[in-house]
């Protein structure tokens, strides 16, 4: 029977100087790197295909599989791009990771380098997170000294370079793609696919692109074997993943745990829905995939049972909103979001988020019409599937499930003229507008 | 203004560093960007010009990069540049309200700075510490589970020039200037400092210590032992 929570990841990040080479080392670290340069790199991705990792950035792609992708001899260089952009809303997973254990993110890029034949690899990670920046920077520092990064790296003949690369705020680059074109200099837009990354990614040579986590992960699956990684998780969402839980819970935190745990019982783990109040809804995995409710809490949190529940498991980013909550008003500020963020290179993103964000904008306020929210659906289904990449398609997710849950909500604030929920009761302020609680401490 | 002869034997290394880091020197436009706002704190005209001609590549061209990205500023911001995130569950969980407050507390636009130059602020969208929320930056640096009141001490702290110190991040709190050195790809020596981790990051690791649950055993290495190495 495997334990409901199983860290990994996490395991260490409670000592001091988990962050240090010093730190990882002593806690296991860097003895998956020599046992895979002591393989033919297809054994590597072997144990990767063996281990059914599927991507942990959100669309779950089989992490192997990509890596196969990457033709050989082909007389091209290949490069290893880390997507260290971390920015769909509710999303708070690789940036702690990346606090407090970059170094298993590092030896995870080495690894997967080594494995795709590669010897330039780029972590593009997000500006807006400083500390970050900077332990990277230090782990890749460190990395280069003690010999895992650089030439001849352990003595096995073998090349890489390692760069961090900071972004300047733009949630579209979090889309591969357009990653590539930032990186390459440009505004990040998204490109026509295919071609895919694995065959003209960047400076249109074979690339593969990898989420944070998905890349920390390897390090325990080389060292412990596909089959042990396999041997957690449900069908065919295999192993242990970061759940992030946020809002309106007791307390709110990280929790590594097999795939396949469910809502309710991570929200006993954090001590529940906020005392007083009940669940309303939830994001399963950020604000692009549809929204959740109460009747939800029992689906396992795999990739299989989030979809046939009508949604994705995404990125694991539990949103947490209890009854206090206004869902137009939430439903509003994310279709602000994804306008403001909508690149402008299609025009049903481009034009549709403008326009919904005006609907959405006149309903809040009691100012809609019986015509609003079959428009609104209007405009998602000209969004959905026909948007350059999946920024637009996400921006309907909210808006869609929020109508197919909450329809009477809707109507209930044209009917009376106004939103009838009060923002102050869902915020964590107390009448004096202090904190009722400093969160997180258990 | 110019730059002067000093500032461009200055910068000229490590114009030339960032641009050694990549395959193909235009990769360097946004790193070179940083540096910019390093030495400037804004990205002027004569930025933009320099960092063209350093690359090959039009004026309009590095104005198109630095237009379509939120962190570059086309005009100057405070020295301590404060981030508010509204996104929809901070700003549910207390972010609206604390934007507002240090608005009207400030009496500035967004990316306005106070006329002694101190603080700006602007709404950010979700800065991935939805564990923190409601979440306020300054200078990229996490300032976590904020109040509107707290918010305002902490401006006020900013502006008098008292010691803050963030959250989750090195004891000593630098300028937006040295913020974009460091996303230039140059360190300032804190990354040791400050928290592996903060408390809501630990709440699944505290309790799968108290409940004695961890990840399954690795497997014995094949060969170890007789009986384990026939077992495989």
């Amino acid at each position: 029977m495997t334990d409901t929570l199983t860290p990994v990841l996490t395991a260490h990040w409670d000592e001091p100087d988990s962050f240090l080479l010093a730190g990882y080392r002593r806690t296991g670290g860097y003895r998956a790197l020599p046992k895979a340069l002591a393989m033919p790199p297809d054994d590597v991705i072997a144990i990767l295909k063996e281990s059914a990792l599927r991507g942990r950035g959100g669309a779950g792609f089989p992490t192997g599989n990509k890596w196969a992708f990457i033709p050989q001899g082909d007389g091209k260089p290949h490069y290893l791009v880390v997507n260290a952009d971390e920015s769909e809303p509710g999303t708070c997973k690789d940036v702690p990771l990346m606090m407090a254990n970059p170094q298993a993110l590092i030896e995870g890029a080495i690894i997967a380098a080594y494995a795709i034949r590669c010897n330039r690899a780029f972590i593009y990670v997000r500006g807006e997170v400083l500390q970050v920046v900077r332990r990277l920077q230090q782990a890749v520092a460190e990395a280069y000294e003690a010999g895992y990064a650089g030439r001849d790296i352990l003595r096995s003949g073998y090349d890489l370079d390692i760069v961090v690369h900071s972004g300047a705020g733009a949630y579209i680059c979090g889309e591969e793609t357009a990653l590539l074109d930032s990186l390459e200099g440009y505004r990040g837009l998204p490109r026509l696919k295919p071609p895919f990354p694995a065959i003209a990614g960047l400076y249109a040579s074979p690339t593969v692109v990898n989420n944070v986590e998905s890349i920390a992960s390897v390090p325990s699956i080389v060292l412990n074997g596909g089959d042990w990684f396999a041997g957690l998780g449900t069908g065919r969402s295999k192993g242990y993943g970061i759940f992030s839980l946020s809002g309106h819970v007791t307390t709110p935190g990280q929790f590594e745990a097999p795939l396949g745990i469910t809502l309710r019982e991570l929200l006993e783990l954090a001590g529940g829905v906020r005392a007083g109040h009940r669940l309303k809804f939830w994001t399963p995995g950020g604000s692009s995939v549809p929204l959740l409710t109460d009747e939800h809490l029992d689906v396992p949190l795999d990739f299989e049972s989030v979809m046939a529940a009508g949604s994705q498991l995404g990125t694991r980013a539990l949103q947490i909103f209890d009854d206090t909550t206004c869902v137009v008003r939430a439903v509003l500020r994310w279709t602000e979001f994804y306008q403001h963020e909508s690149c402008g290179k299609c025009t049903p993103c481009r034009e549709g988020t403008y326009w919904m964000v005006r609907v959405l904008d006149r309903l809040e306020h009691g100012q809609g019409t019986d015509e609003d929210l079959d428009k609104l659906l209007d405009v998602c289904d000209n969004i959905l599937g026909r948007a350059f990449c999946a920024l637009g398609d996400g921006a309907t997710s909210p808006i869609t499930s929020s109508i197919q849950y909450f329809r009477d909500e809707y109507i209930e604030h044209q009917k009376r003229g106004g939103c009838p929920f009060d923002p102050a009761a869902s915020t964590l302020l107390g009448p004096s507008g202090s904190a009722h609680t400093p969160g997180g401490g258990r | 203004m110019p730059f002067s002869d000093e500032a461009l034997a200055r910068l000229e290394p490590d114009m030339a560093e960032i641009i050694g880091r990549y395959p193909r020197p235009r990769s360097a436009l946004m790193p070179l960007l940083h540096l910019m706002q390093s030495e400037e704190g804004y990205l002027s005209d004569d930025a933009i010009r320099l960092v063209a001609g350093r690359l090959g590549i039009t004026e309009t061209e590095v104005t198109a990069v630095a237009s379509f990205y939120t962190l570059y500023k086309r005009e100057p911001v405070g020295e301590y540049h404060v981030g508010v995130c509204t996104n929809t569950l901070c700003a549910i969980m207390g972010g609206d309200q604390i934007l507002a407050t240090l608005e009207d507390h400030l009496g500035v636009g967004p990316d306005e700075p106070t006329p002694d130059g101190k603080v700006s602020i602007e709404h950010v969208e979700c800065n991935a510490a939805c564990d923190y929320a409601p979440v306020v930056m300054v200078n990229w640096e996490f300032f976590d589970n904020q109040t509107p009141e707290s918010a305002v001490a902490l401006v006020d702290d900013l502006r008098a020039g008292r010691p803050v110190t963030p959250t989750r991040g090195p004891g000593r709190l630098c300028s937006w200037r040295q913020a974009s050195r460091i996303l230039a790809g140059f360190t300032d020596g804190q990354a040791a400092d400050g928290p592996a981790a903060g408390p809501a990051s630990l709440v699944g690791l505290r309790i799968a210590r108290e409940q004695g649950w961890t990840a399954p055993p690795a497997p014995a290495e094949p060969g170890r032992t007789a009986t384990e190495g026939a077992s495989r």
